[in-house]
């Protein structure tokens, strides 16, 4: 019905043009259309400034960002804002202040004017050394955080799978033991495929959300059993692929706990949310993760409640259902020797 | 060579050229039969005109896929029972699977940016304009410009067939990573969704080679008398280097497409390692293979593909805006240098899409010294053409409009990417609505602009008529509304860490708020959908109905397209092929309004540009 009666309208128009003349239609369509040119700057431009009034608290710089590292990732942003702003603002009204005012008229002279060397070069060496400005600041960053984590760092391993993320903690002895694909077994416990023949594994534990330390700088080392996934990190500004074969790393230092930012933000709800950022299926939309970032006691009472995936595959090891087995306790020291590696091999296989 | 020395030396009679003698004798004697005038023509003329139709086509067919999958963004829990009845099985009770989901996604990706805005734009523009701007009759030859055009319908057909088989069409996203897109066991699209989708992309890139290498080959060697490089329209130089960049990178992608062929089914492990698939409990038994080099080979046809899309626009869009402020265009030498800059650039690039793939930082730093040093050539573009518009004598034509609106985009989208090509920035905004926002905008809309602008100011030189302009007016403005509602605010999404490629975010504490905005967005390009069928419309229509030409030059213009007939034959001009002696920006030169490159440098006449 629209369709019809715009199409309807269009082509009375174009009648008319040609009823008019040519010359009269092109002058009339010439000034309506320069004048929507200045008023699409100036609705654009108040539009523009509506969305972001509108849309600006929405986004996650007004809360700042959750991790030290971050921080620097803000401030970088709002200077490139400013510079491709100020550009952005300057090039648009130009645009469109050109179009509305040299619209054309009747025996208006047009300039020659095809080339000037003074105006190319400074429109080249200016966005030149701006750009400069930004790679140097931005190459700064990257540098301090894809370089080595500090020295106290806690290391958590993530690993993605279709459709959900499986966190392992190295425990007392803080080596994650080592680990093959071809041992993943799901059905009996072992669903990252840890060597039980590496005595590193016995103590590592496998919680359901991952908990950091406030103030504690942790090291992520990224797995995938399947296809690529993307730990996604946005409220602390991070994010790293997990690519089946190649493990990645990422570090950052949590600045506030869950709980703090429930209050800072009044949010009850509110919870860091670890995001799949690469495409890994149907069900992609949904590989949600949850970080519980606590105070150094709560991690504490939290990582004791937890066992090592070491009983789960094998319960008869468990100290709490068989008292007389030897304590598994020892293992961690156990594992530092050769000898005890070896021992531990022979007392393990039997149970294969 | 024989037949373009054939061609050369007609004078102008269509000519029946010699390779025919090997193809077929069945209709050697009819020349001017339907088949081979329409259909299996060499004319540069009609093949672009068949590209163009083809391209049209496409993009109402991943214009609608993304109507589909916004429904499912704006109305996450709404249903659509007429959806099923479109798409049965995929979207029982009017919902669409994610399965789906995902294959739209993916499909439109693809079409978009390979069947329309690779083959659709410089598949007919370089076909209809570069015989027709440097003075020859034809392509080099007509007969492999013929064959790209149908490796590129083969491909179409490929990829339509897709969507109709069981597993469904490929839904692994159009940069079809590996793993996923490489184990049936990962995706039901995997299955022989990705081998049809393999097969129809490995067709297309046998067509953006013939058509590639064809369009170098015309343009280095058939230019007229007196056309030297320097004088020839920013068009063709733009046009030619976005030949050399697919010619050059088009074969990268090949490899890795048939290195993906060999994991799928020979047992190669180029791509894959250490893999256990939940869904069958099994661990592959491929060791070794790094999936990132598939993403490596990708982009070094990925980064530059962006270009081979904005590059034809550009050089349209620079002659448009000249033409039609009757002013030269500002800084030739300059445009050209920056084309050529953004070239060579354009390869040394790639890797700053796969930052947080765990490349080497290093190695990445490189990369973002590269990819920010692209925008100084965009920059001195964006200048240039601010300049060009500069007290110029400025005729709103639909094409100017859109040459505008492009220019716009461009700046918004351009910005952004300053954004992204800063890797420690890029952390942040990787993979989020950001990206999705930035490159719509520069690559997807300010293209599509570029493109609509060279189909409103060229359509009088391939059908002899023009196109409605009021329904111009009303195509322009809406769709340049429309763009800047549905993708200016998906910043703020970005922003807010909000992933693409997600079906629906209602578990999503952190991206929730968006649901009015994702309507909003959602019904802002159902309108613009409709404006374009109301630019097919007028396309359609105007073809057989719309106002007749009566000059040979409607936008009085000085390049050498204007100086064929109306309706040109095979081979373009009637008598000897014109000479050029100046120049194609004179205009408003010594108070003149233009002076058509043909005509010789008068002794009064001013010094050049």
């Amino acid at each position: 019905m629209i369709f019809l009666v715009i199409f309807q309208i269009a082509k009375a128009s174009e009648y008319v043009s040609v009823l008019r003349g040519e010359k009269k239609a092109r002058e009339q369509a010439n000034k309506i259309n320069g004048f929507l040119m200045l008023a699409f700057l100036v609705f654009g431009l108040a539009g523009a400034w509506y969305c972001n009034e509108l849309l600006g608290k929405e986004t996650l710089f007004p809360q700042g960002s959750a991790s030290i590292e971050g921080e620097e990732i803000d401030n970088m942003f709002m200077w490139t804002l400013l510079f491709t702003g100020l550009v952005f603002l300057a090039t648009q009204i130009a645009l469109f202040w050109f179009a509305f005012r040299y619209q054309e008229k009747e025996g208006r002279k047009t300039v020659f004017f095809a080339h000037s060397n003074k105006l190319e070069a400074i429109w080249t060496i200016i966005p030149a050394i701006v750009l400069t400005v930004l790679v140097v600041m931005g190459l700064r960053h990257w540098f301090k955080i894809t370089g080595d984590p500090p020295k106290d760092s806690m290391v958590v391993e993530i690993t993605g799978q279709q459709f959900g993320w499986t966190y392992r903690y190295p425990g007392d002895d803080g080596i994650l033991g080592k680990k093959n694909y071809k041992l993943i077994n799901g059905g009996e416990n072992n669903p990252l495929g840890q060597d039980w023949q590496d005595a590193a594994n016995y103590d590592d534990v496998l919680p359901t959300n991952m908990y950091l330390v406030t103030g504690k700088p942790v090291k992520l080392v990224i797995n995938s059993k399947d296809v690529i996934h993307d730990v996604g990190l946005p409220h602390f500004r991070l994010k790293m692929d997990a690519v089946p074969g190649i493990p990645t790393t990422l570090w950052f230092t949590p600045k506030w706990t869950t709980e703090e930012m429930r209050k800072r933000l009044n949010k009850p709800e509110f919870e860091y949310e670890i995001v799949c950022d690469q495409l890994c299926g149907a069900s992609h939309y949904s590989m949600r993760g949850i970080i519980k970032v606590v105070t150094q006691e709560e991690y504490d009472a939290e990582l004791a409640k937890l066992k090592p995936n070491y009983f789960a595959a094998f319960p008869d090891k468990d100290p709490s259902t068989k008292k007389e087995v030897t304590p598994v306790a020892d293992a961690p020291e156990a594992a530092k020797t050769t000898v005890a590696l070896v021992e531990n091999k022979m007392a393990v296989k039997p149970t294969l | 060579m024989s037949q373009e020395t054939i061609i050369q030396s007609q004078g102008g009679a269509v000519v029946t050229p010699a390779i025919h003698h090997e193809e077929d004798h069945g209709h050697h004697h009819h020349e001017e039969g339907f088949v081979s005038k329409y259909i299996f023509s060499q004319d540069h003329k009609t093949i672009s005109k068949q590209f163009l139709i083809t391209g049209i086509t496409w993009a109402i067919i991943g214009g609608l896929f993304s109507v589909f999958f916004r429904l499912q963004l704006g109305y996450p829990d709404s249903t659509f029972p007429w959806l099923e009845s479109i798409l049965g099985r995929w979207a029982e009770g009017g919902k669409i699977k994610p399965e789906f989901y995902y294959a739209l996604v993916t499909m439109h990706g693809t079409v978009l940016v390979f069947f329309v805005l690779t083959a659709g734009l410089s598949g007919t523009f370089s076909n209809l304009l570069i015989p027709l701007q440097i003075g020859a009759r034809d392509m080099a030859s007509p007969l492999l410009n013929m064959l790209s055009y149908w490796f590129f319908f083969l491909a179409g057909i490929i990829m339509l067939s897709s969507l109709f088989i069981q597993t469904g069409p490929f839904s692994g996203g159009w940069v079809a990573y590996p793993p996923l897109s490489a184990l049936g066991e990962a995706s039901p699209g995997s299955k022989l969704g990705a081998d049809l989708w393999i097969s129809s992309m490995a067709m297309f890139v046998v067509s953006s080679l013939l058509g590639g290498l064809n369009y170098i080959a015309t343009v280095l060697n058939m230019r007229t008398k007196g056309m030297t490089m320097t004088r020839l329209p920013l068009t063709i130089w733009a046009f030619f280097f976005t030949a050399v960049l697919g010619v050059l990178s088009f074969p990268v992608l090949f490899s890795g497409f048939i290195l993906l062929l060999f994991d799928r089914h020979l047992g190669t492990s180029f791509y894959l390692s250490d893999i256990y698939l939940q869904s069958t409990q099994t661990a592959l038994p491929n060791e070794g293979g790094s999936a990132i080099l598939y993403q490596h080979l990708f982009w070094f046809l990925g980064h530059p593909e962006v270009y081979i899309i904005l590059l034809p626009a550009m050089g349209m869009a620079s002659e448009i805006l000249a033409t039609n402020s009757r002013k030269p265009i500002f800084g030739y030498m300059a445009m050209v240098g920056s084309l050529f800059a953004i070239t060579v650039l354009a390869f040394l690039v790639w890797a700053h899409h796969m930052f947080v793939t765990g490349l080497n930082p290093f190695l990445g730093a490189f990369f973002v010294l590269l990819t920010l040093l692209i925008a100084v050539p965009s920059a001195i573009k964006v200048f240039n053409w601010l300049t060009t518009l500069w007290r110029g004598n400025i005729r709103f034509t639909p094409a100017m409009m859109f040459a505008i609106g492009f220019v716009s985009l461009f700046i918004s989208g351009g910005l952004t990417g300053i954004f992204l090509g800063n890797s420690a920035l890029d952390i942040h905004l990787h993979d989020t609505y950001f990206v999705v926002a930035h490159f719509h905008i520069v690559m997807g809309v300010a293209s599509f602009f570029g493109m609509f602008a060279g189909v409103y100011h060229w359509f009088p030189k391939m059908f002899g008529r023009y196109l409605n302009n009021t329904l111009g007016y009303i195509h322009f403005w809406g769709t340049l509304v429309c763009a800047y509602i549905i993708f200016w605010p998906m910043h703020y999404e970005g922003l807010a860490g909000m992933p693409r490629r997600y079906y629906d975010f209602s578990i999503w504490e952190s991206f929730k708020q968006f649901g009015d905005l994702n309507q909003v967005i959602t019904i802002a390009s159902i309108l613009s959908f409709a404006l374009q069928l109301l630019f097919v419309f007028n396309f359609f229509y105007s073809i057989f109905k719309g106002r007749k030409l009566d000059t040979k030059n409607p936008w009085n213009s000085t390049t050498l397209e204007w100086t064929t007939p109306i309706n040109a034959g095979h081979g373009n001009w009637p008598g000897e092929i014109p000479e050029v002696h100046r120049w194609a920006y004179d205009y408003g030169k010594d108070g003149v309004d233009f002076i058509p490159q043909t005509q010789p440098v008068g002794a009064e006449e001013s010094k050049g540009h």
